[in-house]
């Protein structure tokens, strides 16, 4: 199975990507270039986090006009899985591929550290194995983290089940305490409404090594294997049946 | 023809930057000031003068210049080029 990691020019996390991806049996990740046209060849697309075109304007806002965000767009429409982490959510929100959008921290500080998010939602291609109420430690490293929705949007993600992750205490309490960045209701991921687009401010890229403290970011990426293989199954046994 | 742009952050967006800077200046003997925001402001400049580029333009305020989501804008000709 075979990833994609999309590198643009300030992506700085693209190297944590592959290692962590080709950490893992079976997967196999290849570094895509931003004036690529083309992802035909993967099975899935990973943003990586970084500071695309350095960040200009707002975050993510030069690098969504990138030749490869096209097929990137076009293939999520299809239902390709897309991940995207801290840079990389900042690049699907400002693409329209995610709802809302991610604000400077109302703390007005860059955070650095280990956070504890529990999962809301265990039936989406990216938390398969992670029955709801799963605490996942991971690290998150952001100026511009905070997530905002308008109150219509917030009201349809929650409706649809679109929040996977929110930031929690170690004992899964949803408290303003565990919230690193001011993000509204301690929002630390979503999905698209199709569930195939996934973007995350902290890094599944830094937890998926013990030495670094935490694995928990390997079970993102073996969830996407999961989804992608059930997926196939599914299709093959509908052209059979065709 | 010249245009300036302005961003600013929708009233439902937090500012914390304008909330600091609005902070500041009431330590500094300004308890009279109320509120603080703070947006981009850009100039640009450009070939020509016709009505479809000025179209082109908020075309582009909305897509690149600015985020709907969190932003309004507001695009004002400032002088016709030479």
């Amino acid at each position: 199975m075979k990833f994609a990691v999309i590198q643009f020019p300030g992506s700085n996390c693209d190297q944590d990507c592959i290692a962590a991806i080709n950490g893992l049996e079976g997967l196999h990740a290849e570094y895509v270039w931003h004036k690529e046209k083309s992802l035909d060849d993967f099975d899935a697309i990973v943003l990586p986090g970084g500071f695309a075109y350095g960040d200009y304007l707002r975050c993510g806002a030069i690098a969504r006009f990138s030749p490869i965000m096209r097929a990137v767009i076009g293939d999520a429409r299809a239902g390709k899985l897309v991940l995207g982490t801290c840079n990389g959510f900042q690049v699907l929100c400002e693409a329209g591929l995610l709802p809302g959008a991610l604000v400077r921290n109302r703390s007005l500080r860059f955070v650095c550290d280990m956070v504890t998010m529990r999962v809301e939602v265990d039936d989406s291609p990216f938390t398969h194995g992670c029955p709801k109420g799963t605490l996942l430690r991971m690290p998150v490293a952001h100026g511009e983290g905070c997530f905002f929705a308008n109150a219509e949007t917030l009201q349809e993600l929650n409706a649809n089940r679109q929040v996977i992750l929110r930031y929690a205490d170690n004992r899964g309490r949803i408290l303003p305490e565990a919230n690193p960045n001011g993000s509204i209701e301690n929002i630390a991921g979503i999905c698209s409404r199709e569930r195939n687009v996934f973007g995350l401010m902290p890094h599944p890229d830094r937890a998926s090594d013990a030495r670094l403290g935490s694995i928990d970011g390997t079970k993102i990426f073996r969830s996407m294997v999961q989804a992608i293989s059930a997926n196939r199954t599914t299709s093959e046994r509908a052209k059979q049946v065709a | 023809m010249k245009v300036k742009v302005v961003v600013m952050p929708k009233a439902a967006v937090l500012d914390p930057q304008g909330n600091a800077v609005r902070d500041a200046m009431r330590h500094l003997g300004m308890p009279e000031v109320r509120s603080v925001r703070i947006g981009k402001y850009m100039e640009i400049d450009v070939e020509g003068k016709n009505g479809e580029l000025e179209s082109r333009l908020h075309g582009l305020c909305r897509d690149l210049l600015s985020n709907p989501v969190i932003e309004d804008y507001e695009l004002k000709k400032t002088e016709e080029s030479r």
